[in-house]
């Protein structure tokens, strides 16, 4: 009776997360069915290309051209990734390859607390230092005028939201790697820089490709702190110091507030559809990568 | 042909005058691949050697000297510090946490425990066969020619010649000839085990290191690279870590027995097998414990 009991236990247990697993797929496929449902409106009467590559921005006219977001998102993002990548490529080496015990030891708790920190937080950081420090200091350099509020500022706080991210992935990636690989290397007469270089650098790197994706998800999604440091200004930048208005920006800035306009709030849901689709592709296309780098090594 | 041949001539001067130049400006140090050491005797002798780990005594006042170009056996049950003492020889040691190293230990001569030593040098001349076989994450080709790489060799030709002769030295050229661009890691673990070997052997060691280099083999395997041992000390001398008493006896001319840190007996494999002069050795020969 009891040996019974166990079994359908078991079976019962196996069914139920495989139900709930469905469910979370389900969600999934129902939130891309949802937002397009609700995005149809803008459709009618304007292509695709002409949504995604216009830059005319005009609510009023009916004139939804996203260009001028999207490339906002682009900007912002790549400049994060560029600014965070060898920074944290560089740190996460330190930590595990050269820095003594003790220092590891400190530095851990510290990276975690400045990956759990809220985004406002960033965003005011952002706001009274680096703003000012972008329109007083550094823009003077380049351009004639900026209010500080631009892509570049968008990007270094971005930059430093994902920091901590791909510093304690890396660090994991790092660690992953065996040491009878790095004492294969050093008992050759390598150098610790070469052994770095040429064996955990390159095994890790499908591993690296990931963690990029990963971070650059996040810092596609990311609202609030971006929001309130990039200007939000409908057009297309042309340097680092002109205001952007990202995807995620416009969103939160508008939903709720300007709804009697007819089809901005399809506009809006059709950016969310924009967002959930590229960071989809994202994703599918780091896997396809992926597999055919690990194929190719093994 | 003609025309090719003398391509080839004037191409080998350029290379030979490009490394020479190479040695001058100080960026490598050797001037040219002899392929096998045969000349100069290799002599380490270990004085007064003591290993501390985090204030753990784990290598007790080890004096030994051992022959040069015969393979030495270093025997013992697990825990007396048989790898530690290897890898104080090439001061891989010197990763692990807390350690503390006093004593001698001279090769040709030359102490390698202070502090001033250059490690990328020693560790060259000790080639390391570890116990699970290790290939690095690239393919057949760039395993064997990584260590030349890393100690300045660039001549593709030259690499091309050093991979094949020390994949031919380690017995397995005919077997990955015609694959050498694909992965190392799909290498079955023998083959893998060779061409740890060629690895170590292309950068032209004094030493073969071996820790337990055929425990993680299938029988065949082991054989294959015992056979290759035998045939190599003409050339270097082969300082061997094993567990099996059985392969000690098989191969070694010289047999150093360690319990707890400290060397008990060392002398010729005969008269160390034949004629023990310690009661630990006897017991450990006849398997009291192992």
């Amino acid at each position: 009776m009891g040996t019974n009991f166990r079994i359908i236990r078991d079976k019962s247990a196996g069914g139920l997360m495989f139900i709930l697993l469905i469910l979370s797929i389900a969600l999934l496929i129902a939130m891309g069915i949802g937002l397009y449902w609700k995005a149809a409106p803008v459709f009618e009467g304007r292509a695709l290309k002409e949504l995604l590559f216009s830059a005319n921005w005009k609510p009023l006219k009916g004139e939804f051209g996203f260009l001028p977001f999207v490339m906002g998102t682009l900007w912002v993002t790549g400049i994060a990734v560029l600014l965070a990548l060898p920074v944290s490529l560089l740190a996460a080496t330190f930590l595990t390859e050269y820095a003594k015990p003790f220092v590891k030891k400190y530095v851990f708790p510290a990276l975690d607390i400045l990956a759990a920190l809220p985004s406002v937080v960033y965003g005011v950081w952002g706001t009274l230092i680096i703003v000012p420090w972008i329109s007083e200091k550094l823009a003077p350099l380049f351009v004639e005028h900026s209010t500080g509020y631009s892509a570049l500022a968008g990007g270094i706080v971005l930059g430093v939201m994902i920091l901590p991210l791909l510093v304690s992935l890396f660090i994991e990636l790092f660690s992953a790697v065996p040491n009878d690989l790095r004492e294969a290397s050093l008992g050759l007469g390598a150098t610790k820089w070469q052994t770095t270089q040429k064996v955990v650098l390159k095994k890790t790197i499908p591993g690296m490709i990931a963690a990029v994706v990963l971070a650059i998800s996040r810092a596609f999604g990311e609202t609030i702190a971006v929001l309130m440091v990039c200007g939000n200004l409908a057009q297309v930048p042309h340097s680092l110091f002109d205001p952007v208005y990202p995807i995620p920006a416009l969103i939160a800035n508008n939903y709720g507030e300007m709804l009697s306009l007819p089809l901005y709030e399809a506009a809006l849901m059709f950016a969310a559809l924009i967002l959930f689709v590229v960071v989809l592709l994202f994703n599918v296309a780091s896997r396809m990568v992926l597999y055919r780098i690990e194929k190719k090594a093994s | 042909m003609s025309t090719k041949s003398s391509f080839n001539s004037l191409y080998n001067r350029y290379s030979h005058w490009r490394e020479s130049a190479a040695v001058r400006r100080g960026k490598m140090f050797r001037p040219d691949y002899k392929f096998i050491r045969k000349s100069d005797e290799s002599e380490l002798v270990v004085e007064d050697l003591n290993v501390y780990i985090k204030n753990n005594h784990i290598l007790k006042n080890i004096n030994l000297t051992i022959p040069d170009k015969k393979i030495t056996c270093v025997i013992g049950p697990s825990g007396c510090g048989k790898s530690t003492l290897l890898k104080t020889f090439n001061r891989l040691i010197d990763s692990v946490e807390g350690v503390k190293l006093d004593g001698k230990v001279l090769i040709d001569g030359e102490d390698i425990i202070h502090s001033g030593t250059e490690i990328t040098e020693l560790r060259r001349k000790m080639g390391l066969i570890s116990q699970r076989p290790c290939p690095l994450p690239m393919s057949i080709f760039e395993n064997v020619a990584y260590g030349c790489r890393i100690h300045g060799i660039r001549m593709r030709r030259k690499l091309n010649m050093i991979v094949q002769h020390y994949l031919k030295a380690a017995g397995l050229w005919d077997e990955v000839k015609d694959r050498l661009r694909t992965p190392a890691t799909r290498l079955s673990i023998g083959q893998q085990q060779r061409l740890c070997l060629a690895r170590s052997l292309a950068v032209e060691p004094q030493f073969i290191l071996a820790d337990e280099a055929t425990s993680a083999l299938d029988p065949i395997s082991s054989k294959i690279i015992e056979d290759l041992f035998v045939k190599l000390k003409e050339n270097y001398s082969i300082i061997m870590v094993t567990h099996t008493l059985h392969q000690a006896l098989r191969i070694a001319d010289y047999v150093v027995f360690m319990y707890l840190g400290e060397v008990i007996e060392a002398g010729d494999a005969q008269s160390v097998f034949n004629n023990p002069q310690h009661e630990l050795t006897k017991k450990y020969l006849s398997g009291a414990f192992s």
